[in-house]
């Protein structure tokens, strides 16, 4: 346990992340997590947190050693995508029994799993993950892999971020650590290029990353490794040969990004796909690096040929939903809001942002958000579920846009949302992606179901004839007349 | 008698399971103002809580300890009760239902013992809520041990013991898990056109049914009272539904003296004539024209049906309890059962399955069985491999994500059995595949469709 928390310390000392740098040693120190309130705390654990981050390599085989839940209760459920190898979706885990734990005998079965996974599936590396059981019996799954990794010469690696180490997001900087430690640079690419690129924070969710990859194509960038979205475990293997690299999701990745920096000098930035200025900044920041690096230059003029053009078809497709959308209130409820460049096109073609969780933003998002929102009155931490419905069920909002999480409370509240987290059913990244996503929130939100759900039933409408039941004789000939009625407007 | 086959495996492939704390849950979402509780680390809660809304597309209650490193380590009591507090405080409910984990009960905590303190030191402050204590360690049993825990334990806690007067209309009803939303409907239906007044626990057709309600409620809306629970012991009958009902059924006998009568299933022609007659002598009403209606409409469809079953080889995957009625379902119909996989060994129900063998496993132990069936029966996890082996899934039990309204299928009583009929019969003819002269070529693979031909099982 002791190399464990020395993990952790180490994974809240974190120079690149500006937030973490603005706090006092001490504050520093007590990680960015929150402690958690029993009976009201939301949210997953450090082991989701690193199955999140790991389990979208697609040529993988994820060993969950633990008892049912952790794996049985979570397994396939996510939108990552793979092009080809489909074994990061089966499932695997050493299930545990009570027998298992004490007789002491998870360390042996865990080897027995790995064995048996070894034979029927032969991948190129297995994942062990650790979990709060097998965290608290003090099977010492590192020892375990590498002896696994002796005995059966593929690699096993150990992911150890229990659950109960901590949130989600600890376990994702856990599982940025076992991929330094146990992956990157283990193997040697034979065909290094100047073009070479790694994208780290992608998870290439509803293949969104497939929007993207086009383009790059288009200017000659190879991907060297996307990580995690759609990744070989040789492609992440072999990272360490990239020139540049591109960092997507800031708060999980950020410790990876900056330790591949300083040990093999592969520059990154902080960049989004997500709305039409920051694709175009990202492909910007991309071919700088790569020019910095040694590349050909005159790759930049061929990238703001790219650019101009998409972003031309990208607006004139915009602009088509313009008046269908103007003076729309969108209310934005996410941990952080990921791209401004989203917010700024949704505004650019008539779109009203009424309120956005700053949750999990940073001092400088915070400014930027009272740029863009003009006065800050629209910012939350977070939003009471209580209160969320309220306000939706007074209609201050035209359309929820969120994770999951408070799926149903829009609903619940007859107020048109559309799924912008994990789950989500649809691309929006890239320019096409950002298209995709004004036509799904004009679907959601022109939806005939919106005006038909909100009617109350007829016999409701007229509270003062249902309190006066039983009916006197004109009153039944009046009921009668607005059946009536009724009856021929339908027709 | 089916052979009960124990794994054997150390790595298990595609679980089948899901966690007993998550069959505890779902039996306290089916109580009126609940709110269940995981005695453990935050991700159990929220893996459970994903999983939930993926099946129920509802906002579900559900809550956690939250225990961290130090709470491992040191206890957790104390997690408990700040747990147990907040939620009385925040939400209000009529039943905190706190169900244990795998890292609670490897720690050996005495959680029971925890709970009885928390009620002693905050009797005012607890007033007019309920908790009830689920021992249900993940490394144990799956989702119908941990709803039969949580129901044995409502009972046990909430219950008034004694003999009571007992009011001749009222029957108690137990329903197993594997009962939806619209079973239970159409069950408490049943009843109610006899004249007696059923009391259903749990009863997610008032909690899970998917209603959209005025305002927002933060625990469940609907479902068994508290109130009803109590007074469970002045009914004239108990009816529990499923094998893993026996325990609270045993339980209430052996509190209040309300005897039981167990259908281990009620899909299908026979059990639901035992199940009709049952109503009709505790009400002594006659049976209602709708029922002999509905029955009449049965054999016709068992007529219509048997076509597209004679002969038909089936793989299920379920919980012990669904297992059973859907197997029997199948065999009744004429089908072979290929393949049975289930989670424990456990249950008695097991060896009444109508198959050579039972293996206890997981979904990649139903996908090499499965090679040859007709048609693979499990939760929408069996998606792989049915695409694996081109084999149509049927989706059925815990969990459904992938598909609307499993909650609104019926699939027992005569009706239920009907439709379950059609729903088989037309997974058959739309993967139908049309005869080709390579098929049906007499000189080609002679051994081999002779071998398809196999015997019917012994004893049917």
């Amino acid at each position: 346990m002791s190399s464990l928390s020395a993990k952790i310390k180490d994974a809240f000392d974190e120079p690149a992340c500006d937030k973490n740098r603005g706090k006092d040693a001490k504050a520093r120190k007590e990680g960015c997590s929150k402690s958690l309130t029993p009976g009201a705390a939301a949210g997953g654990c450090a082991f989701d947190g690193a199955k999140i981050v790991l389990q979208p390599i697609t040529d993988v085989a994820h060993l969950v050693h633990a008892p049912l839940a952790c794996e049985g209760n979570s397994w396939d459920n996510r939108g990552a995508v793979s092009s080809g190898p489909t074994l990061w979706r089966t499932s695997f885990t050493t299930d545990l029994t009570e027998l298992d734990l004490v007789m002491g005998q998870g360390e042996r079965k865990l080897f027995k799993a790995i064995r048996e996974i070894k034979h029927t599936y032969a991948p190129p590396a297995i994942f062990v993950y650790s979990t709060c059981v097998t965290a608290l019996i003090g099977d010492d799954i590192e020892a375990v892999c590498k002896r696994a990794t002796e005995k059966f010469g593929l690699a096993v690696v150990p992911i150890n971020a229990p659950g109960l180490a901590g949130s989600k997001n600890l376990g994702n900087k856990l599982a940025a650590e076992a991929l330094l430690d146990h992956v990157i640079g283990t193997v040697e690419p034979d065909d290094p290029g100047p073009y070479d690129i790694n994208i780290l924070g992608e998870f290439n969710l509803s293949g969104e990353f497939w929007l993207v990859k086009p383009l790059l194509d288009r200017l000659g960038i190879r991907v060297r490794a996307c990580i995690p979205g759609d990744a070989r475990y040789r492609d992440i293997a072999s990272a360490h040969r990239a020139r540049a690299a591109m960092m997507v999701c800031s708060t999980a990745l950020i410790s990876l990004a900056r330790k591949m920096e300083e040990r093999w000098d592969i520059p990154f930035f902080e960049g989004s796909f997500y709305g039409i200025s920051d694709t175009s900044q990202a492909l910007r920041n991309l071919v700088r690096l790569l020019v910095r690096k040694g590349a050909d230059p005159e790759i930049l003029e061929r990238t703001e040929t790219l650019i101009a053009q998409q972003e031309a078809i990208a607006w004139k497709k915009l602009e088509s939903y313009r008046q269908r959308l103007q003076g729309k209130r969108v209310l934005l409820n996410t941990g952080g809001v990921k791209s401004w460049s989203v917010v700024h096109a949704l505004m650019e073609i008539g779109i009203e942002i009424v309120g956005t969780s700053v949750k999990k933003s940073t001092v400088q998002d915070k400014e930027r958000i009272k740029q863009v929102l003009k006065h800050d009155k629209h910012m939350f931490e977070s939003m009471a579920a209580r209160e969320l419905y309220a306000m939706l069920s007074e209609h201050r909002a035209d359309i929820m846009l969120s994770g999951g999480r408070t799926q149903f409370i829009a609903l619940k509240a007859k107020t048109p949302w559309l799924d912008i987290n994990q789950e989500r059913q649809h691309p929006y990244a890239g320019y096409d992606g950002m298209v995709e996503l004004v036509r799904q929130i004009d679907l959601a939100i022109h939806n005939p179901i919106w005006s038909q759900v909100r009617q109350p039933a007829p016999w409701d409408c007229q509270p003062d004839l249902i309190g006066e039941l039983p009916c006197t004789r004109n009153e039944t000939a009046y009921l009668f007349d607005e059946f009536a009625c009724a009856t021929a407007h339908e027709c | 008698m089916a052979r009960i086959l124990l794994q054997s495996k150390s790595a298990a492939v595609n679980p089948l399971k899901s966690s007993q704390p998550l069959g505890a849950a779902f039996a306290f979402l089916g109580v009126d103002g609940a709110m269940p509780l995981f005695h453990g680390s935050q991700g159990c809660t929220s893996f459970a809580l994903v999983l939930f809304v993926r099946h129920f597309k509802e906002a579900i209650p559900l809550q956690t300890t939250a225990m961290d490193e130090v709470a491992t380590i040191l206890g957790a009591a104390d997690h408990l009760e700040e747990a147990i507090l907040n939620l009385k405080n925040r939400t209000k409910p009529k039943l905190i239902g706190v169900c244990t984990t795998a890292l609670v009960e490897t720690r050996g905590e005495d959680c029971a013992g925890d709970i009885a303190n928390v009620k002693l030191k905050h009797t005012q402050e607890l007033a007019g809520t309920e908790v009830v204590l689920a021992n249900t360690p993940d490394f144990d049993g799956a989702i119908e041990e941990g709803w039969a825990r949580a129901v044995t334990a409502m009972i046990e806690g909430i219950t008034r013991s004694g003999e009571r007067a007992r009011h001749p209309k009222k029957i108690a009803i137990l329903p197993g898990c594997n009962l939806t939303v619209a079973d239970v409907e159409h069950m408490r239906d049943m009843v109610e056109s006899f004249g007696l007044k059923p009391v259903i626990l749990p009863d997610i057709s008032g909690s899970l049914d998917g209603t959209v309600p005025d305002r927002w409620v933060a625990t469940t809306y609907g479902g068994t009272s508290v109130e009803d629970i109590r007074e469970l012991g002045t009914a004239m009958q108990c009816i529990a539904i499923g094998e893993h009902m026996r325990r609270p059924a045993k339980a209430l006998l052996g509190l209040t003296g309300v005897p039981y009568v167990l259908f281990q299933s009620l899909t299908g022609l026979q059990d639901t004539d035992r199940f009709v007659s049952l109503l009709s002598s505790i009400s002594g009403a006659a049976v209602p024209a709708r029922v002999r209606r509905r029955r009449a409409q049965l054999q016709d469809a068992m007529l219509d049906g048997h076509f597209h079953f004679g002969g038909k080889k089936i793989a299920i995957a379920a919980e012990p309890d669904q297992l059973f009625q859907l197997a029997t379902f199948f065999a009744g119909l004429g089908s072979e059962i290929a393949a049975a996989v289930t989670t424990t060994d456990r249950s008695k129900i097991l060896e009444k399955v109508p198959a050579v063998s039972v293996q206890i496993g997981d979904l990649g132990d139903l996908e090499s069985l499965a090679v040859g069936a007709d048609l693979l029966v499990t939760h929408s996890h069996g998606r792989q491999a049915s695409e694996r082996l081109r084999i149509p899934l049927m989706r059925i039990g815990f969990p459904v994500f992938d598909r609307l309204g499993s909650q609104h299928k019926l699939a027992i009583l005569y009706q239920g059995t009907r439709d379950l009929i059609f729903e088989v019969a037309n997974i058959f003819q739309a993967n139908q595949h049309a005869p080709t002269p390579e098929a049906l070529d007499p000189l080609r693979n002679r051994e081999i469709s002779h071998e398809r031909c196999s015997p019917p099982l012994a004893g049917q």
